[in-house]
């Protein structure tokens, strides 16, 4: 990941003025420039920050898409049209990322250096593993499995089971409204995070972590649920 | 020449259409005989001409020769574009072609037409091809750009297909635009709307869901689903299997062993069908081989019942679709439907329980022809692409990739790199590097789909990055980027970055042609002369002539010709002189009237050949025996009859 402010002078292939390469059209001339370096708020020319004005953001994202899109290119110069492409990429990469609250919070949190573990097909299976369960979840989680493992068994021999399924749905809508609470709670250390200095921002990032890891849990297990009641 | 004309090009199952901007409006360029849609049927002329390419027929002129010379035609190739030998072996059983026999595993599929072997993409040619000069004659000027339409839930080599395809056909091809988002745009033209919509269009042999958000020229994508095999032919399939179960049943009569008669079930199936979306009962009536009659009612309400499960299955895709965007039934603002198969009342019902529609007092879009509305979508698009146009220069289309692009990690897990849904273009950068010491390749298997396995999803094409610096294992760090352009197709490069190499990648791709299979290909070389257009034009015109003139040549020897009046018989004699008069004049107009002229003419008795080839077939006369009275052998293509493979 580049970061920001990577004021590596270049010069414009059209017109030749020098301008740094944080830009996706030359300031002299407005042409179309090789994707420049920078993080995806850059794009948009904002600084990283993670409470951010969405419809601004659709608006600027299409505004940078009317010019930048291949469609515009469709006649033009061989470099430009693929310039035209990766650029387009790039914003609409930045465009999926940044919308997306939770894709904005762990791209922000890598920018500031935190793993963030996407979950493998081998997690996965690791879930139960005691040791990766929140704290707070364990006794919930362990009655969730029982209960998941019986339906799954109740269906292999074509029982239907009301009580079961009751009991599954409503546990999928309590994990569901414990992943609200997770939003609501990152949605505080968004505010912490964007007007804290470095120190308050540290803090807020290591809480951040911890919040993601536990709406990744926590999805995944509605997920399960969702699976099996819908098999 | 590069500052010319784009048209849009509807390059369909069923039927093909090329449309393009007239002032601030759409409209569908008409071929030499005035109608607009081109049957997507191809044809092997009996004679060709001495070496070289063969002589080709497009369209309804092929359509003709269907029943007369049934292994010479080929037609819905749309279905077999881009697709693998083991997966159309289901699809062939559909269809009467043969596969030439030498083809091998891992090959493209050839199809046999009379002695000669095409590849799906070679038969779009010619279509294309066809399209392309009824758009040049219709202009007076060559043309060398146009946009394609392929269905939104076509994959990456379905896709691929059909860019070397027009590219057979001497077309630069601009962009691959979504039918359904075509027709969007076609609907979106001449009002500024503002709101989400949704294109159900269920089409002759694909089925796809898009849902749309416009606001202020800008048309963004945000979620489509489908299935590219799910359309009116599988209703016309599933009503003659029941046709033909009941008269064997019914009356002890086994119909598929003759290929002729299965094809007039088929016709008769077609037309019950259609039939039913205005009528509420239709009539089978069918003499059979023993002297019964097959007579069959099927009320509006017995059909409805029976073409369910198939309505059913588009049913899925719009509720994911609708899902993906984050939507709910209620947020879809309008509904516009395209395809043929939306003239089906049951599917209009179905469109309207999914979306609830009446309950919010909506009713859906059929104002445009829903044959036509994706032409017309192409032909903005290509107007776009041009730049030219004050009518577009607000309008931009924002498009998605429809399934998800992921890699097949160890254990045959796939870990997946672009989302499907994800605004194109797209790209990821992922990073691999090396199990052993000193390796200096790495080998990449790409898949297209949404399962965990690998061998669930399918396989787009295996990368091999070569050249890697001899280094100890782990330490080499290659970056390879995957980015999907604005066509939906799948673009690689990767760089080592210890040493700065860019690293050599070897794309072997599952399914497809190599770029010089695709230069080899390319259809007849006269089609580039652009320097002399004037005599194209004059050679065209005279193979036309000379097609046609053959035809009405063979045609007093048929029982057909003698149930033409006396009238007729003279009107088509003096047309054929005038033709022969006149060929051999420098005048291509000249030509091309007299051939038309020609061909209206014998319209009546084309259709007597057509009725008297399929009576023939149903009253279960041999073939021979048929064949000797038309004087030529009939067989007709069927949906039932397993193809021949080997």
């Amino acid at each position: 990941m580049k970061v920001l402010d990577s004021a590596v002078p270049v010069a414009c292939w059209s017109c030749s003025i020098g301008h740094n390469d944080s830009t996706l059209f030359c300031p002299h001339c407005s042409k179309i420039q090789p994707p420049p370096g920078g993080d995806y708020y850059s794009v948009f020319n904002l600084q990283p920050r993670l409470d951010l004005d969405l419809p601004a953001l659709e608006q600027e994202f299409h505004r940078l898409s009317r010019r930048l899109h291949p469609d515009r290119f469709a006649r033009a110069l061989v470099n430009e049209k693929e310039w035209s492409l990766a650029d387009t990429a790039l914003l609409n990469d930045a465009y999926r990322t940044l919308r997306d609250p939770l894709r904005r919070t762990e791209y922000l949190l890598k920018l500031e250096g935190l793993e963030i573990g996407e979950e493998s097909a081998a997690d996965r299976k690791d879930r139960k593993d005691p040791s990766r369960v929140p704290a707070d979840l364990l006794e919930e989680v362990f009655d969730l499995n029982m209960q998941l493992e019986e339906m799954r068994m109740a269906r292999r021999i074509g029982e239907a089971d009301p009580a079961l399924q009751a009991g599954l749905s409503e546990a999928k809508a309590r994990f569901a409204g414990m992943m609200q609470a997770v939003d609501q709670d990152l949605r505080a250390e968004w505010i912490i995070w964007d007007a804290g200095d470095a120190k308050a921002r540290q803090d807020a990032q290591k809480r951040m972590v911890a919040l993601l890891d536990r709406r990744r849990y926590l999805s995944n297990l509605v997920r399960d649920v969702t699976e099996t009641l819908g098999a | 020449m590069a500052e010319g004309r784009v048209v849009g090009i509807d390059l369909g199952t069923t039927n093909s259409l090329v449309a393009y901007m007239e002032g601030d409006a759409p409209v569908v360029i008409p071929g030499v005989d005035g109608s607009h849609l081109v049957p997507s049927v191809v044809a092997l002329d009996p004679i060709s001409a001495g070496g070289g390419r063969p002589t080709v027929t497009v369209g309804n002129s092929a359509r003709k020769v269907l029943i007369q010379t049934p292994e010479r035609v080929v037609y819905s190739v749309k279905r077999l574009m881009g697709r693998g030998l083991e997966e159309i072996q289901s699809e062939l059983k559909l269809f009467p072609f043969r596969l030439a026999d030498d083809v091998e595993a891992g090959e493209v599929p050839r199809i046999q037409l009379g002695e000669l072997k095409f590849t799906p993409p070679e038969i779009s040619a010619y279509i294309l091809r066809q399209l392309k000069r009824n758009a040049e004659r219709f202009f007076g000027a060559p043309l060398t750009q146009a946009v394609i339409t392929v269905p939104a839930y076509f994959n990456d080599a379905q896709r691929q297909a059909t860019r070397d395809a027009g590219r057979m056909a001497g077309l630069d091809v601009l962009r691959l635009v979504n039918e359904p988002t075509a027709a969007a745009l076609a609907y979106g033209l001449d009002r500024a709307k503002v709101g989400t919509i949704a294109v159900y269009d269920f089409g002759g042999g694909t089925f796809d869901i898009s849902i749309l958000k416009l606001r202020d020229g800008i048309f963004e994508v945000q979620s489509t689903n489908g299935d590219t095999h799910l359309g009116g032919d599988d209703i016309d399939n599933l009503l003659s299997a029941i046709a033909l179960d009941e008269i064997y049943a019914e009356h002890g009569v086994d119909l598929r062993s003759h290929p002729g008669a299965v094809q007039a079930v088929r016709k008769a199936a077609i037309e019950a069908k259609i039939k039913l979306s205005t009528e509420q009962a239709a009539h089978f009536d069918l003499e059979l081989p023993n002297g019964d009659r097959y007579q069959r009612e099927i009320p509006r309400a017995v059909f409805e019942l029976l073409i369910e499960p198939v309505l059913e299955r588009t049913a899925g895709p719009c509720r994911q679709a609708i899902t993906d965007a984050g939507l709910t039934p209620e947020d879809i603002d309008e509904v516009v439907l395209v395809g043929g198969s939306t003239r089906i009342p049951a599917v209009r019902q179905l469109v309207d329980d999914i979306f609830h529609l009446a309950a919010r007092g909506k009713k859906p879009h059929t104002e445009l022809n829903p044959d036509e509305v994706v032409a017309l979508g192409a032909a903005v698009q290509a107007d776009i692409l041009a730049g030219a146009s004050k009518s577009t220069e607000k309008m931009l289309l924002l498009d998605v990739t429809p399934l998800s692009l992921g890699i097949e990690a160890l254990g045959g897990t796939v870990a997946r790199i672009i989302q499907r849904n994800s605004t194109i273009p797209a790209s990821a950068t992922e990073h691999f590097t090396t199990g052993v010491d000193g390796q200096t390749n790495v080998a990449i298997h790409v898949v297209q789909g949404e399962r965990e396995l690998a061998t669930d999803c399918r396989s787009l094409a295996r990368f091999d990055l070569k050249g890697i610096p001899p280094m100890s294992a782990g330490l080499p760090r290659i970056e390879v980027k995957f980015l999907i352009d604005a066509d939906g197709i799948l673009k690689v490069s990767a760089r080592e970055q210890r040493s700065g190499q860019a690293a050599k990648i070897e794309v072997k791709p599952t399914y497809g042609l190599t770029d010089e299979q695709v230069e080899s290909m390319i259809l007849d070389s006269f089609d580039h002369a652009e320097d002399d257009f004037a005599k194209r034009l004059l050679i065209e015109a005279r193979n036309e002539a000379e097609t046609i003139l053959a035809a009405v040549e063979r045609a007093p020897g048929s029982p057909a010709w003698k149930q033409l009046t006396a009238e007729e018989q003279a009107s088509i004699e003096m047309a054929r002189n005038h033709l022969n008069a006149v060929k051999q004049g420098e005048d291509s107009s000249l030509i091309r009237n007299a051939t038309l002229t020609l061909d209206q003419a014998t319209r009546r008795f084309a259709e007597l050949m057509m009725e008297a080839a399929v009576t023939t077939a149903i009253r279960g006369k041999t073939m021979d025996a048929a064949g000797e009275e038309m004087g030529d052998s009939v067989t007709a293509p069927h949906a039932m009859a397993p193809a021949e493979f080997k």
